[in-house]
């Protein structure tokens, strides 16, 4: 799957590789610590981070948002 | 005014299984209208939950009236942000998408729990719920206000111009402003003052024959 910059794409296979291995092996399995991946994530994140900020506005957004509380029938 | 979704789904896989494809499922021949996928942000928190967030774009159909209506839009990809929350030790995943462009147009918000299905502790169970908002229901409700507003205008106008002429046909002097009334009052006085002196005229002629008529008695 592509990035959002065509120049991060190679960083991101190689960061979602990792990242696949230890979510499956080491974080499901009840091991939280020693994320493998951190480097090549900061790697990734200041390719993307540069991208995304001259066009999309992902700045300031609540983690999980408005999704907390939400009406269950349509008003 | 929202349109709610609210909907389950089973995936016969256990639910470890399917966390780890939460993560590789683009692309697939069913996804192509999902251009990019990227993490923008991830973090393990003290107790051992992973929270991340995923920016998506997307293609964005509509059909040809929308497009028609909402040229604008036509030419921008949708940008998508996914929130979410894997809690290994309860087994349950939490997630929240809503699109963050075209959002004057549309938002569309999911709310997705994925856990162990109750009936079988090797399949997952997704609770979908989605919430499908328009702002232009607000541009819709304030043109009929305004329709409304300007109809009751109307209406007094209406009113008062049957009330001035029925006024007018009984023959009664329809009320008149101020400045009408001391119109009047100044053409009323100037008709007095012009009849007084017409008067004044006529009886000073009256009174000039009078004295002829006299002296011809005495001659």
């Amino acid at each position: 799957m592509n990035s959002v910059g065509e120049a991060c794409t190679d960083m991101k296979r190689e960061y979602d590789q990792c990242f696949n291995r230890w979510f499956a092996e080491k974080f499901l399995k009840g091991d939280g610590s020693g994320d493998p991946c951190t480097d090549l994530f900061k790697r990734y994140q200041q390719c993307v981070q540069a991208i995304k900020e001259k066009e999309i506005p992902i700045e300031g957004l609540e983690f999980m948002g408005h999704g907390k509380e939400k009406p269950e029938s349509s008003s | 005014m929202v349109k709610y979704f609210l909907g389950q789904s089973v995936l016969r896989s256990s639910w470890d299984q399917v966390f780890a494809a939460f993560w590789q499922r683009y692309p697939n021949p069913y996804s192509k209208h999902v251009l990019t996928e990227d993490i923008v942000h991830r973090e393990v928190t003290p107790d051992q939950k992973l929270l991340s967030r995923r920016l998506l774009t997307k293609t964005n159909r509509m059909p040809r009236w929308a497009e028609r209506l909402f040229p604008a839009n036509v030419a921008h990809s949708v940008y998508i942000l996914e929130d979410s929350i894997v809690d290994p030790q309860n087994q349950t995943m939490t997630t929240f998408t809503w699109n963050i462009n075209h959002a004057r147009l549309m938002v569309v918000e999911e709310r997705c729990v994925y856990c162990v299905n109750s009936d079988n502790s090797g399949w997952t169970e997704i609770r979908r719920e989605a919430w499908v908002s328009s702002s232009l229901f607000g541009v819709s409700r304030a043109v009929q206000e305004f329709g409304l507003a300007r109809f009751k205008s109307n209406v007094t106008k209406t009113m008062k111009g049957f009330e001035y002429i029925l006024a007018k046909l009984q023959g009664e002097s329809p009320s008149k402003t101020l400045v009408e009334t001391a119109k009047e009052a100044k053409e009323k006085a100037k008709e007095t003052a012009l009849a007084a002196t017409e008067k004044a005229k006529d009886l000073a002629s009256k009174a000039a024959g009078k004295q002829q008529q006299q002296r011809q008695h005495f001659v």
